[in-house]
């Protein structure tokens, strides 16, 4: 045991060992468990607890919290330490305090007592606890108590230096919480004096306060311009011994030096020529400073005089005001991108981009250019080539524009897959942005379809459909390349989509060359056909549908193709549907209808580009795709957002995308404007194709061709939109595999047609064996469902309790109705249940079946162990029927950021520099049920040369084992 | 502004955690159990920053203990790393050669320094002397209790 300093405590550093020395989980928590009895039972029982024993107990506490454990109690025994006279245990119990006791705690107000209590004191080192405890916990509630008594120490003559510093911090944490605090009037100029303190220390804690208070009220804090700079100047020239203990590595005060700059970031350049030229000498010092000969070959003192270079940078950038300042500044960055340490490399990479956005260093910038691509070549470290990606983007402009989207393509081709989808959008946008002549950008968007085409969002096609409408120079060369492009045998289905709906425009001007005629034109694209989803084939209908019009001499062959069972039998309602209604036109109408509705669609409005919207969007995505108001402009809604909807382009036409990006992009607002197969419901207006708005003309002819679309049993096609032949009776099934994407979350849809949408959010407790599901039932239709029941199917009764809320059985039009199910694990479970959910729609009844997303992982909890306990344990579970194994081929491209992630959504702790091979995955976990726990093992084996899986499973369960195998299976 | 402070082994266990913002108990071990996995899996060469969520995570490794600062976009990420390494300093002048040990089983003094020299997410003290004086004041007084107490057992005072 190390020795203990201050006043030890025998007890708990006993107890600390005996932690450390538990073999297992189980026993520490035995241990734990233990210890907890016996402290919860002396602060029950034994009246007569000294301090000190009290003292002990309540650090025990602290450190079975830190552990990770939950504790309920003794939040009152540390309180009562507070009040102690002893500063030790005062001490522990600001310290229990300020990490266990929330800010909405009902013992706040004697906690708010006891910290008045000891500000009050004379002893400055108390002041000073109760000082940092406001500071640690920084609530509204302290915010008000104290806005009083904080600024009173910090100006006040007597107050030690050591209680000013933490009084100015203090006060900055509470503005924080409650902003409308901010002392004004006569504290201004004495808080604003203490930049002139003598201790460095006092002013190095009073400069965060102050640009804090700066941001909220600079034309009041004004006066601390100069302050801040005859400071910073007294520092800069000091040598580095006159500062003392305030000189880090041979640098004097970098941490104040760096705030000192910071704040002056918040204003424009000084009117006082005095002011300004003095800041000038600072910054040229600065630099002068970091080209001498370094007085330490430390890292710390270059890193630190680097920082204070890094921040008068980012002054000089901020006043954007002094090309020689900006030209040295840009001269140095350049030396520090060949710099040896990666650090500076990243940070000389980040720093320029800023230097990139002004127009006086612009040009310096790009001097840099073969360096920074040559970085983007050779940097080892991801996050450093992200940032050589930034750079580039940022000092493109239209005289290098060709040679850096040259490299960025280049790049992609090899770029790791955490990056490729943002570098994708950085690229069409600066094809967009610079192309001087369209046919380039027609170029660079295909290529990266072709480089990178999971990675193309909608945004992408949709623009550069929109750009080829728009600008009639362009659409016979974009005709041609895409024919060529989807020559290739195989080319990404992004790439059908675009040439399917270029050909579909003006595939006429290319049709005079036998080589690309109708015909040609139409087997090309029909043999890519039947190996697309289905929101491609119904893109693809379109454009047949427009080569009648385009090529009346194929006609009869499109008419075959709509007649043939695969179309009009086809079990997609969608496509079904389109087809029916296509072939109908085809026949009934004549060729001048046709003509007026199959017309050239008109250009799009010109607007700013959605895909710099998207890529800012990129940026915050991850933690956002849970909140439920944003990107709802759409009824009916879910819940919840599909959350793969932006981020992978094949789920992006699926039907949970009601009112993303690209609708708006479009400017289909409303579902009307989609064109003719959806004049009866909505499921297409979700970007099957990108239709510009249509002019009120088309639509009035379409009108006339079908009849009234209102009613959805009228017309002649009717019937086929609300209920296709084939759905008509039967039952809607959903099956397991479709509902398989829970295993990692734990919310999203489960099923939507046009008439219903079925949303679920859950939560489970494992350890509890216990968890909530709710299902959220949204009406589509136009018309209430009624009769609205939902039936629980579950197999094994006795191994999964499930308990269903009531519901009404009506569910308004565009409503949603929540119905929650309460679910206990009582032993391990292989089926997954399913609920039967009937309704009638306008008298037509529908029933839909669908699992519960409710898989044995919920009740899996991540069980982190070293590579001893793990080894040890896996050869325990050696029995055959104890371990499942499976081999797959790998789903997705093989990425241990994404596996891991993956592995520790289902529930398993991912455990790191435990397998001898660091490409694979170990994992560990308990399942908690009712009954028993079963400790689960699993090692995941990418092999990438031939991009196969081999999966392993070790459970105590040999039912656990299998179930777990075939349900991670092609799961990665 | 530092936004969380977090010290680890390298086997991933949580020594000490400093929260600067308020966060929810459940929200603060998602976030650090996520990035303990992401720091652990950077190969040793690699750079000391990196953007995560949206904050910027600054790094480094002394002996077994990872030593990771969460800090806003805008901080100067090599000062961040100095601040670290300050506090190492101070580890390591107050237990004399501080290893993980030390601060598991004190890990309420390790708590303690770290107030002295940093305070809601900000450097209150960069000077070493100034901050260890304030630290060994604290144990004096604790000492002296501790003798008192004991004299006040046998009845002494």
């Amino acid at each position: 045991m190390p020795n203990v300093r201050g006043d030890g405590m025998r007890g708990l550093a006993v107890f600390i060992s005996d932690i450390r020395n538990c073999k297992s989980k189980e026993a520490e928590v035995k241990r734990i468990n233990k210890e907890l009895a016996n402290i919860r039972s002396k602060f029950k029982g034994d009246k007569t607890l000294d301090g000190y024993q009290k003292k002990k107990y309540v650090c025990k506490l602290l450190f079975i919290f830190l552990l990770g454990h939950d504790i309920d109690f003794g939040h009152m025994e540390a309180v009562n330490l507070l009040s102690s006279n002893k500063y030790s245990e005062k001490q522990v119990g600001y310290l229990f305090i300020s990490v266990l006791i929330s800010a909405d705690s009902e013992l706040m107000r004697l906690i708010i007592q006891s910290i008045k209590t000891d500000l009050a004191s004379r002893n400055p080192i108390f002041v000073n606890l109760a000082l940092q405890c406001i500071a640690n916990i920084g609530s509204k509630e302290m915010a008000e108590a104290f806005q009083q008594d904080i600024p009173r120490l910090l100006v006040s003559g007597d107050a030690i230096d050591l209680v000013k510093q933490s009084a100015a911090l203090c006060l900055l944490r509470l503005l924080r919480a409650a902003p409308d605090i901010a002392p004004s009037g006569e504290w201004t100029s004495r808080i604003v004096h203490l930049l002139n303190d003598q201790n460095m220390g006092v002013v190095t804690a009073a400069c965060s306060l102050i640009e804090a208070l700066v941001k909220k009220n600079p034309a009041e804090y004004k006066a601390c311009v100069s302050l801040a700079v005859s400071r910073l100047s007294r520092i800069v020239s000091s040598p580095y011994n006159d500062l003392q203990d305030y000189t880090y590595y041979f640098v004097p005060a970098p941490w104040l030096s760096v705030k000192l700059l910071r704040l002056l970031e918040n204003y424009p350049p000084s009117d006082d020529a005095g002011v300004r030229s003095r800041l000038n000498e600072c910054l040229e010092s600065i630099f002068t400073k970091v080209s001498e000969p370094p007085k330490s070959k430390k890292v710390q003192h270059s890193n630190a005089k680097n920082a204070v270079l890094f921040e008068a940078i980012s002054l000089i950038i901020h006043m954007d005001s002094d090309p020689a300042l900006l030209i040295r500044a840009c001269s140095q960055l350049g030396q520090f991108l060949q710099h040896r340490e990666t650090n500076m490399r990243y940070l000389a990479l980040e720093c320029m981009c800023l230097l990139a956005t002004s127009e006086i260093s612009h040009d310096a910038v790009k001097k840099h250019q073969e360096t920074v691509v040559n970085a983007l070549k050779t940097e080892r470290d991801v996050s450093v080539r992200q940032r050589a990606i930034d750079l580039l983007y940022a000092m493109c402009d239209k005289s290098n524009a060709e040679e850096i989207v040259q490299e960025m393509l280049a790049y992609l081709e090899s770029a790791d897959y955490s990056i490729r989808e943002e570098m994708v959008l950085k690229i069409a946008i600066l094809a967009e942005k610079y192309a001087s002549d369209y046919s380039w950008y027609v170029d660079v968007i295909l290529n990266l379809i072709r480089i990178a085409g999971d990675y193309v969002s909608e945004e992408v096609w949709y623009r550069v459909i929109q750009i080829v409408i728009n600008r009639d120079d362009v659409q016979g060369y974009a005709a041609k390349t895409v024919f060529e492009a989807l020559q290739a045998p195989a080319c990404h289905e992004n790439m059908v989509k675009v040439g399917g709906y270029i050909l579909g425009e003006f595939g006429n001007l290319i049709a005079g060359d036998p080589r690309s005629s109708s015909q040609v034109q139409f087997d090309l694209l029909y043999s890519k056909y039947p190996l697309c989803s289905v929101n491609t084939r119904c893109l693809l209908l379109s454009t047949f549908m427009k080569f009648i019009n385009l090529f009346p001499e194929i006609k009869t062959t499109i008419q075959d193709m709509l007649q043939n069972d695969t179309n009009i039998r086809n079990a997609d309602a969608e496509l079904q549907q389109r087809t029916v209604e296509y072939l109908q036109l085809s026949n009934i109408a004549s060729a001048d209808i046709l003509a007026t509705v199959l017309e050239e669609m008109p250009a799009f409005p010109e607007r700013e580009s959605s895909i710099l919207a998207k890529l800012k969007k990129k940026k915050e995505l991850p933690d956002n795709v849970e909140s439920p108001s944003k990107e709802h402009r759409h009824l009916p809604q879910a819940i919840v957002n599909s959350a793969d909807g932006a981020s992978s382009p094949e789920r992006n036409g699926g039907p949970s995308n009601y009112g993303s990006a690209s609708m708006d992009l479009l400017g289909l607002n409303s579902p009307t404007n989609d064109g003719m197969a959806s004049t009866n419901n909505g499921i297409n207006s979700n970007g099957y194709a990108p239709q510009p708005q249509a002019p009120a003309s088309d639509m009035s002819a379409l009108f006339d061709v079908f009849g009234s679309p209102t009613q959805p049993n009228g017309g002649d096609f009717g019937n086929s939109a609300s209920s296709p032949p084939g759905q008509k009776s039967g039952v809607q099934l959903v099956s397991e595999s479709n509902i398989k994407k829970f295993l990692f979350r734990n919310s999203g849809i489960v099923f939507e047609n046009e008439a219903i949408q079925i949303g679920v959010k859950s939560q489970f407790t494992p350890t509890q064996a216990i968890g909530q599901i709710e299902l959220y039932y949204g009406n589509k239709s136009t018309m209430p469902l009624t009769n609205f029941t939902v039936q629980v199917h579950n197999t094994e009764p006795n191994a999964l309790l499930i308990q269903a809320q009531d519901i009404g059985p009506v569910i308004q039009i565009s409503a949603q109705v929540k119905q929650q199910f309460n679910l206990r694990c009582v032993t391990v479970f292989s089926q997954t249940p399913t609920v039967r959910i009937s309704f009638s729609m306008n008298n037509f009844p529908m029933t839909i079946e669908a699992p519960i997303p409710v898989f044995i992982n919920k009740f899996l909890e991540g069980a982190a162990m070293d590579g001893e306990t793990f080894f040890a344990r896996w050869k325990k579970l050696s029995l055959p029927a104890q371990e499942a194994q499976e081999q797959f081929f790998a789903k997705y491209p093989i990425d241990a950021a994404s596996t891991q992630e993956k592995l520790t959504s289902i529930g398993f702790a991912v455990l790191p520099n435990i397998d001898p091979n660091p490409e694979n995955f170990v994992a560990a976990g308990i399942i908690y049920t009712g009954s028993t726990q079963v400790g689960c093992l699993l090692r995941l084996e990418p092999r990438r040369q031939d991009s196969k899986y081999r999966l392993t499973v070790r459970t105590s369960n040999e039912g656990v084992s299998k179930r777990l195998a075939s349900l991670l299976k092609d799961e990665f | 502004m530092i936004q969380f402070l977090l010290l680890f082994s390298r086997q991933g266990k949580l020594r000490l955690q400093k929260w600067y913002v308020a966060t929810e108990e459940k929200q603060k071990k998602k976030l650090s159990r996520e990035l303990i996995n992401v720091v652990l899996q950077r190969k040793p060469k690699m750079c000391s920053f990196l953007e995560w969520k949206d904050m910027k995570i600054v790094y480094k490794r002394y002996a077994s203990l990872y030593f990771c600062c969460a800090v806003e976009s805008t901080d100067n990420e090599l000062l961040i790393l100095e601040i670290i390494h300050r506090y190492v300093e101070l580890l390591d002048k107050y237990f004399g050669s501080v290893c993980e040990l030390d601060i598991i089983f004190n890990f309420e003094k390790a708590y303690f320094i770290l107030d002295e020299f940093i305070l809601g997410g900000e450097v209150q003290e960069t000077s070493k002397k100034n901050v260890l004086k304030a630290v060994s004041a604290q144990d004096v007084m604790q000492e002296d209790e501790a003798v008192t107490s004991a004299l006040e057992e046998f009845g002494l005072v």
